[in-house]
């Protein structure tokens, strides 16, 4: 079967590429990029008007399954994924039982194989359980597949255990990706420390929890010469952290998630469990610090840290609700918006970082549009203008903190490995050629 | 005079000047009520008022107890401990399921901030904070500015100094609110590590010496310290509080004559308060007691009208 994409603006940062053209895909790769692409095709996607750009690479994201399938499951979460443009997620190890042994790992893979609609590849756990106190088997887990380790939702707290972490990794070529938190200083705080956790009388998440730990471990990657990215970026000193690590040649990259930089902490004023997450929203100098850093490359990646929870789970006390709001259908949409319509970013910018750097960071071949590469691709209207609705929602879990939100870009298409995942109404009927 | 449109009232930062001032109005023509030789008047007969308590209070669950029935309401009270809460019912449950015995009015008292917000957005029948966790409780505010009003004539204008546990204090945040909202001058006094962050955004005056928290101030509101508390041991010994922070007799000698020195209750003696002091001529810590009665009268008076008022909107 073979795909001709007609007058998209392509975007591939990985070649520099930004101007009107065709793609072709065969075989499920793509097989030609180039001006009036004259060759016939199964099926032809009028792209005009439209941003034609590698599939997004989410490399943060919960599907939950296996273990809890009531929040999500790996058909739902690849579902929710392709109609957001997203054709390859990194799957967080925190499921139950946790990624931590080969016998899990190809448990998942097993599910993975049945009901994946696009590329998930897997994180596995840092420590046994994610209990922070017994390390992997690294080389196991890197035989068996997977492509990057993490204790995500929870830190190493031991600073030799990460140490050792970080030295394993670089022996067997793994990424670790690090939850920074240090939970002593958050104890049982669920929102960030400052004025509005004073107004609402919540506890607080005190900034220091995460920039210290990001400077720990930053320290780590340093002292082993280890690669480290850190996951969801909240704040400004770790910006700052970070920059200056890079500046001194740290093999350290990091990524942001959309609400910490379209949502303030005053969002939470009312109570809404669907504001409610881990790191938490902060103020709007911390929401300037985390534009900067993706505007000046501190920050490489931008990840949904995709956590979908059941109503049950949100819709109670706010001290007992769930942390974690769902992103994969909205993280472009809200990128454009906060991002690129606003002069912020440029096209290529944008694609980089949702697509190109995370696929590099994780060595997977994935984000770029070149000859040869897997066809993941998402055809993209950027000026669409939708309101996001609970009842458009096609994950599982509705937990989204932009339920309401005007956003400008939707998705037309998503194709992955040569083969269309989503179609909106209107690219539903594709002409033949 | 502005008109009550709110079936809940769930704290005072959200409300106006004009609706405070009404709720005080309110109050104080149910005041005399309460010296009648029969203390009821009909403005709630055959509406039930149900006090949903997850924490443990006896004087604020039998004020509005009190409140309702002069006000002719039929009350019942649910505790944590009697009810199926225990069993794993979550709030929202227990509010659908009171409304659907057809209370009227829910009193809610919760150890979560916000739980109050979240079951009045859930239900169509009107809810009434007791307090929320560290959050708000709007009745005690208000009759604590009901007592102000009623000694000193007036609110705005007054220096209110509130000492004591800010941090974790739902009455400091509703008296703030309110105080500020009428025109009063705020000044907070609490050891360093008791004073949240970026508590000056409010517009109250911070400081950590009691000296000067009493210096000038017509009226003191003494908090009660609650080293219980989550084991957040802020301040290691009653003694060292007491030392430094406790309202003593030789401190209100420094401060006006006349200052009003009002406590929430109920009293811990001998560590946030002197017993001198409690039970002087400065102490309005009874009088308190019996305005809260008013006061609480005045808000279920108001919401229960409100939601008529919406309902019959609907019906027209």
């Amino acid at each position: 079967m073979s795909i001709l994409i007609k007058n998209g603006r392509v975007i591939d940062p990985s070649r520099a590429v930004d101007a009107v053209m065709d793609v072709l895909v065969e075989k499920a790769k793509i097989s030609k990029v180039a001006a009036n692409i004259t060759q016939k095709a199964d099926t032809v996607i009028d792209a005009g008007g439209k941003i034609v750009m590698p599939g997004i690479v989410d490399m943060h994201v919960h599907l939950r399954e296996p273990g809890r399938e009531d929040k999500e499951t790996i058909a739902s979460g690849t579902r929710a994924a392709a109609k957001g443009g997203v054709t390859s997620v990194l799957a967080m190890p925190n499921t139950d039982p946790a990624m931590d042994s080969s016998g899990n790992i190809r448990l998942l893979q097993g599910i993975i194989k049945k009901t994946a609609g696009i590329d998930v590849f897997i994180c596995g756990a840092i420590t046994a359980g994610r209990a922070g106190k017994k390390l992997v088997e690294v080389s196991v887990l890197k035989r068996q597949g997977v492509i990057a380790i993490s204790d995500d939702g929870a830190s190493v707290d031991a600073e030799t255990l990460m140490r050792q972490a970080l030295q394993k990794a670089k022996t067997h070529k793994i990424l670790v990706i690090a939850h920074c938190e240090d939970k002593l200083l958050s104890g049982e705080g669920v929102v960030n420390a400052g004025f509005t956790s004073t107004r609402l009388g919540l506890r607080g998440l005190p900034r220091e929890s995460e920039y210290r730990r990001v400077e720990r471990d930053v320290g780590l990657a340093k002292k082993t010469r280890a690669a480290i990215h850190i996951a969801h970026v909240s704040c400004r000193e770790s910006v700052e952290i970070i920059a200056d690590a890079k500046k001194k040649g740290v093999s350290v990259t990091a990524e942001t998630a959309p609400h910490y930089f379209s949502l303030t902490e005053e969002a939470l004023l009312g109570y809404d469990t669907n504001m409610k997450m881990n790191p938490p929203l902060r103020s709007p100098d911390d929401i300037r610090a985390i534009k900067e850093g993706l505007q000046k490359g501190v920050i490489d990646v931008i990840a949904s840290d995709h956590a979908p929870h059941t109503e049950n789970e949100k819709d109670i006390e706010f001290d007992r609700a769930a942390f974690g709001v769902i992103g994969l259908e909205t993280e472009l949409a809200v990128s454009i918006t906060e991002l690129v319509r606003p002069g912020l970013l440029s096209w290529t910018q944008l694609v980089a970082k949702c697509a190109t750097n995370p696929g590099r960071i994780l060595g997977i071949g994935k984000g770029s549009l070149a000859v040869g590469c897997d066809a993941d691709i998402a055809v993209v209207a950027a000026d669409t203008p939708w309101t996001v609705r609970k009842e458009d929602i096609v994950s599982k879990s509705k937990n989204s903190p932009f339920l309401g939100s005007r956003v400008y870009g939707t998705v037309a298409c998503t194709i992955s490995r040569g083969r269309i995942v989503y179609a909106d109404e209107a690219s539903s009927h594709p002409g033949t050629g | 005079m502005a008109s009550w449109g709110r079936k809940d009232l769930l704290g005072l930062e959200e409300l106006s000047r004009e609706e405070i001032e009404l709720l005080l109005a309110t109050a104080e023509s149910f005041k005399e009520v309460s010296s009648r030789d029969i203390k009821k008047v009909p403005a709630l007969r055959g509406k039930t008022v149900v006090n949903l308590f997850y924490e443990p209070s006896t004087r604020t669950r039998v004020s509005f107890e009190v409140a309702a029935k002069r006000l002719s309401a039929d009350v019942i009270n649910i505790a944590v401990e009697t009810s199926s809460v225990r069993k794993g019912e979550t709030l929202i449950d227990t509010g659908k399921n009171i409304q659907a015995l057809k209370a009227d009015i829910v009193v809610m008292r919760h150890n979560h901030s916000g739980a109050a917000v979240i079951l009045a957005r859930h239900l169509d029948i009107s809810v009434v904070n007791a307090g929320d966790g560290w959050h708000e409780h709007p009745t005690q505010a208000l009759l604590d500015m009901f007592t102000l009003k009623e000694k000193l004539g007036r609110i705005e204008g007054l220096r209110v100094s509130i000492v004591g546990d800010i941090a974790h204090s739902r009455v400091a945040r509703s008296n703030i609110w309110g105080l500020l909202k009428l025109g009063a001058q705020v000044t907070v006094c609490a050891p360093k590590m008791l004073i949240p962050v970026g508590f000056e955004q409010t517009g109250v005056r911070v400081t950590c010496d009691i000296g000067e928290a009493l210096k000038d101030a017509d009226a003191v509101n003494v908090l009660r310290m609650q080293f219980e508390r989550d084991g957040e041991s802020a301040f290691p010994t009653q003694m060292e509080y007491f030392r430094n922070f406790g309202i003593t007799k030789e401190r209100l000698a420094k401060a006006k004559k006349d200052i009003i020195v009002m406590h929430p209750g109920p009293l811990n003696r001998g560590i946030e308060i002197a017993s001198d002091v409690a039970d002087g001529r400065n102490s309005v810590i009874l009088e308190q007691v019996t305005n809260g009665i008013a006061v609480r009268m005045a808000v279920l008076f108001l919401v229960a009208q409100a939601r008529d008022g919406n309902n019959n909107e609907h019906t027209d």
